[in-house]
């Protein structure tokens, strides 16, 4: 699939926008299966690069979430409390947090589209 | 001076490239390579195929599941002296569940042993278990007239279960499948193949039948479709062990290494009205009266996540003042009734239904409440 181009990804598969909007991608809700459970910290929380930020449950397993690079976060999408289902449905779309990025050079670490592409396809499953 | 390590071998069921082919997510289960989802794209996934099998129909590969056969003029005293239910009891065509216990009154596995024929027993064992089980029951049935061969590697097994699950098998069989009670077999064409072994039974809490069918990759995907084609108009899917896992936790069904280990004993697992403790000796009784008279020191108890959180495998049970007093065997969200349930052992002291609990979920407690069990029941047949 084409991963969005306007976003930059984590090998531990969460996407990030320029304005500091965070996700996961789609490959991590195809890998999770049914998503039933977001847990995300609370607005002005402080968040850190490489570390965990929250967590995503599905039936059958438990996933940490990455903060792709440190900031503060700004908001929360409230309303994966009650549809966490939303972000099988459009993971690129159905955003978790948007952070205050601390250090925007942060960003230039990370995976283009192309090269998140490439990571998840030799990642895959023969 | 080298250390030769076993090279672990993934095994593989018959239906291995047919899973594979339909795009299953597959996972390593005790050693085996076996589809845990079936695709988004297809209609599965947990949910899906967990929801198909309470209001329709679904099919698993359970070929993983081992089988080992007693026959012979001792048959019947070799398997009433390695289980604990009473075998007596089985008409020929009959079915129940049971276990093999150590002299502790602990699991070896839990099992369900057919009576095929006069003096012929089958018993359907966990993948995990399979050489254990085999092994326990050829050394502990030495004294007994009986022949005791291991078939595991035999049969294709695959499960059809769900409310629909006699619609669809009964348009590919001349078996009268309604004349098969639940926990009763029948034998009967299927796709072609003669005196085919059909079992009512089945992992799921609800109805359905286990099919036992030759193992060779050729006869089991053409009858696997043959399951899915019939099933179509009944809005059948391909169900994987995540959905297994789910359906049998919604109906209280023990899993051998969660619920029944070989340090859990019959009582505290709640599995009394399956073991006959009255019948002549049996490995395990002695401990199990022992253990009877000294009272329970844990029980199973079913909890419901009360406040947002879902209980998983191995975490800590806490009581209402956050003391450590219990441990999950098994926990998830519970799709059909849309609550997040676990089966947990605690104390009996905090084992009544509507004791307040806590779970401790990512160093957080989390309410949950003791509730009756099993948390689903199938509905009666009107």
């Amino acid at each position: 699939m084409a991963y969005p181009t306007d976003r930059k990804y984590t090998k531990e598969h969460e996407w990030i926008t320029a304005d500091g909007t965070i996700g996961i991608t789609n490959h991590a809700q195809d890998s999770l299966g049914d998503i039933v459970f977001v847990e995300l910290p609370k607005v002005g929380a402080e968040i850190a690069a490489g570390k965990t930020f929250g967590t995503v449950e599905s039936v059958k397993a438990v996933s940490d979430l990455y903060a792709p690079v440190s900031g503060i976060v700004a908001a929360v999408n409230d309303a994966l409390a009650t549809s966490p289902e939303q972000v099988n449905k459009d993971a690129h779309a159905a955003w978790m947090i948007k952070i205050k990025v601390k250090d925007p050079a942060e960003l230039n670490g990370l995976l283009s589209s192309t090269d998140y592409d490439k990571f998840v396809s030799e990642e895959a499953p023969h | 001076m080298s250390v030769i390590e076993a090279v672990p071998v993934v095994r593989k069921t018959a239906l291995n490239a047919v899973h594979r082919q339909m795009g299953a997510k597959m996972v390593d289960f005790n050693g085996w390579d076996m589809p845990v989802e079936y695709p988004a794209a297809i209609g599965c996934g947990i949910v899906n195929e967990h929801m198909a099998v309470r209001n329709g129909v679904g099919i698993f590969d359970v070929s993983h599941m081992g089988d080992i056969r007693l026959s012979g003029p001792g048959a019947l005293a070799a398997v009433q002296h390695i289980s604990m239910n009473d075998a007596s009891r089985l008409a020929i065509g009959q079915a129940q569940y049971s276990a093999l216990l150590y002299p502790e009154g602990t699991f070896v596995d839990d099992v369900i042993v057919h009576r095929l024929g006069e003096d012929d027993y089958l018993l359907v064992i966990n993948a995990g278990t399979r050489e254990k089980d085999f092994n326990w029951v050829h050394d502990n049935t030495r004294q007994f007239e009986c022949k005791v061969e291991h078939l595991s590697d035999d049969f294709t097994q695959i499960a059809i279960q769900g409310p629909k699950a006699v619609d669809v098998l009964q348009k590919l069989t001349d078996a009268d499948l309604s004349a098969v009670k639940f926990y009763w077999v029948t034998r009967g064409s299927l796709c072609g193949l003669k005196d085919i072994l059909l079992g009512r039974t089945g992992y799921t809490a609800e109805d359905g039948f286990e099919i036992y069918i030759p193992a060779d990759e050729a006869t089991s995907a053409r009858v696997w479709y043959a399951i899915l084609e019939a099933g179509k108009e009944f809005g059948i899917v391909p169900c994987g062990l995540g959905a297994r896992n789910t359906l049998r936790l919604e109906g209280k069904l023990p899993l051998y290494g969660h619920e029944i280990s070989d340090s859990i004993n019959v009582w505290e697992a709640g599995l009394d009205r399956f073991c006959k403790i009255e019948k002549p000796n049996f490995i395990g009784r002695a401990a199990l009266e022992k253990a009877k008279a000294a009272g329970l020191k844990k029980t199973l108890v079913g909890l419901e996540m009360v406040d947002r959180g879902i209980a998983r495998d191995g975490y800590k049970v806490l009581d209402a003042d956050g003391r450590e007093i219990g441990y999950v065997t098994s926990g998830s969200p519970a799709p059909f009734l849309k609550k997040n349930i676990a089966l947990a052992y605690v104390p009996p002291s905090h084992a009544a239904v509507g004791t307040k609990l806590k779970v401790e979920v990512r160093a957080q407690g989390v309410q949950a409440q003791v509730v009756p069990t099993p948390f689903y029941k199938r509905p009666k047949k009107a």
